[in-house]
């Protein structure tokens, strides 16, 4: 296996400055269109603008923090095909990519992908203005270089020899398809990112996405007869510090994950931190948030991943878990949360972190709903109601 | 010749119901009415040249599946989203 990239940068330390108020936006995406929620400065009032595409089934809605203009909108319909839809505005007006992510044309006589849809999107490193990353369903990765306007095949990936064999071949599935998502771009460096697969698992790439290699040593698959493989494991949602980006944590189908980079000899190892979760609640879960400035400092909402996986809250007792030491202990948190039969799932882009201080948290379930704390997680309030299907929910400041 | 736009596809054609485009075959005719309505097509049209499972297209009322099908500039392209689910 590949070493990873030779940095010195440790964990900074966590800064104190007071962030000016300034309100917050939510960029939330569900399964009949997306809407865009604007606070207060204290965080306390919300206005909700949408639907946007009303029908459309939209994955992801992301702002380009490069610019603070441009969003992206990945969509489709239950029968159309998928798409992107662009706004240059700051979400006022909306239009549609001129080439969406679309995998190659098959030569004659073999048998080609289709892009189902577009789950994951991502802006592209700082110094490389225009460029984003998407992630699809079948598993793909796409590359713009164009602010989203035009999507090109990221070949490295999409053709790569063991592409098949990483992804499952043929029998990629989940239950809504297998997603290619958790693009990450190290922040030091353009050359340098990671991808999460639901079918595959983690993999890193030093050279801009030419080539891959996996990163999953530790990470277990409790359900394969190898509880160990080299790859086939199923992270729901990776992300990297951005302030220490040596350390990464997962939130795995088999548990609750954690990487240092710099960590000698154990540069290519999770760690599970999940153990210390109480056991009745486990450490399943679909979404992981980090906070932004302290890299100890870690949020999950964890699911009912028994027997037949039911992916609501364990017991309908909906929680958040919030670790402030990496991973060796939790405690709970659902101050101002249903108590008891609630049925909510909150789905791996559901959940976000603003950038105050203290933090803000959000997230938005699968009953439509949306929470927010204004003090990392302390207390819990429902700010909206009766939206379709939570997919995802991001936190910017416009 | 006419073209019979499905309503989820209005939003590309200004709302008309009834567009023209001009070609010799169905795919001569759906690249036609994609330089009219940009992106039309591979909302209707996967990558692999296919149409989507849920798209279908009828000329002069009998459906067809071959993008190749050959075309009369006398002849009627009708697009429907078929109905599926509940």
């Amino acid at each position: 296996m590949k070493s990873a990239v030779k940095t010195k940068a440790s964990p900074k330390k966590v800064l104190a400055k007071k962030a000016a108020p300034k309100s917050v936006t939510l960029l939330v995406a569900t399964k009949k269109g997306g809407f865009i929620l604007t606070s207060d400065p204290k965080r306390r009032e919300w206005t909700t603008k949408g639907p946007l595409y009303l029908g459309n089934i939209v994955h992801h809605v992301m702002l380009d923090p490069r610019d603070g203009k441009t969003m992206l909108m990945a969509t489709k319909t239950g029968h159309l095909g998928p798409t992107v839809f662009r706004s240059t505005n700051q979400g006022k007006t909306w239009k549609e990519a001129a080439k969406p992510p679309a995998f190659a044309k098959a030569a004659e006589g073999e048998t080609g992908r289709t892009v189902d849809h577009v789950f994951w999107l991502t802006p592209g490193h700082a110094g490389e203005p225009g460029v984003w990353y998407a992630g699809t369903s079948p598993q793909g990765l796409f590359r713009s270089a164009d602010g989203g306007d035009t999507w090109e095949s990221v070949k490295g990936f999409n053709d790569h020899p063991m592409r098949s064999a990483w992804t499952g071949g043929g029998q990629d599935g989940t239950p809504d398809g297998p997603k290619m998502h958790s693009i990450i771009v190290d922040p030091r460096d353009a050359n340098h990112m990671y991808i999460g697969m639901s079918g595959g698992g983690v993999f890193e790439s030093t050279n801009k996405g030419a080539d891959w290699h996996p990163l999953n040593a530790g990470c277990k698959v409790d359900f394969n007869p190898d509880p160990y493989p080299e790859f086939g494991q199923d992270p729901h949602c990776v992300r990297l510090h951005p302030q220490s980006p040596d350390i990464l944590y997962q939130q795995n189908h088999c548990g609750i994950y954690r990487i240092d980079r710099t960590a000698a000899g154990a540069e290519n190892q999770w760690v599970r931190i999940g153990e210390k979760m109480p056991k009745s609640v486990g450490d399943i879960g679909f979404p992981m948030v980090l906070h932004p400035r302290d890299p100890n400092t870690c949020w999950v909402f964890p699911m009912d991943g028994t027997q037949v996986w039911p992916r609501t809250a364990p017991g309908g007792k909906p929680a958040a878990y919030v670790t402030r030491n990496g991973g060796k202990s939790w405690q709970r948190q659902d101050n101002g949360l249903p108590k008891q039969q609630a049925w909510m799932t909150v789905f791996r882009q559901a959940m976000t972190a603003d950038a105050h201080n203290p933090v803000g948290l959000y997230f938005g379930t699968t009953c439509g709903e949306i929470w927010a704390s204004t003090n990392e997680g302390e207390k819990w309030t429902c700010i909206v109601r009766h939206l379709p299907h939570v997919y995802a929910v991001e936190a910017v400041e416009l | 010749m006419k073209v019979i736009i499905p309503s989820p596809l209005l939003s590309y054609t200004n709302q008309q119901k009834e567009v023209d485009a001009a070609g010799t075959t169905v795919a001569d005719v759906l690249a036609d009415l994609n330089r009219s309505f940009p992106g039309i097509r591979f909302r209707m049209i996967d990558e692999q040249d296919a149409i989507r499972p849920h798209m279908k297209i009828f000329v002069n009322g009998e459906q067809v599946f071959a993008l190749t099908t050959s075309l009369n500039s006398t002849d009627e392209v009708h697009i429907l989203q078929a109905l599926s689910g509940g």
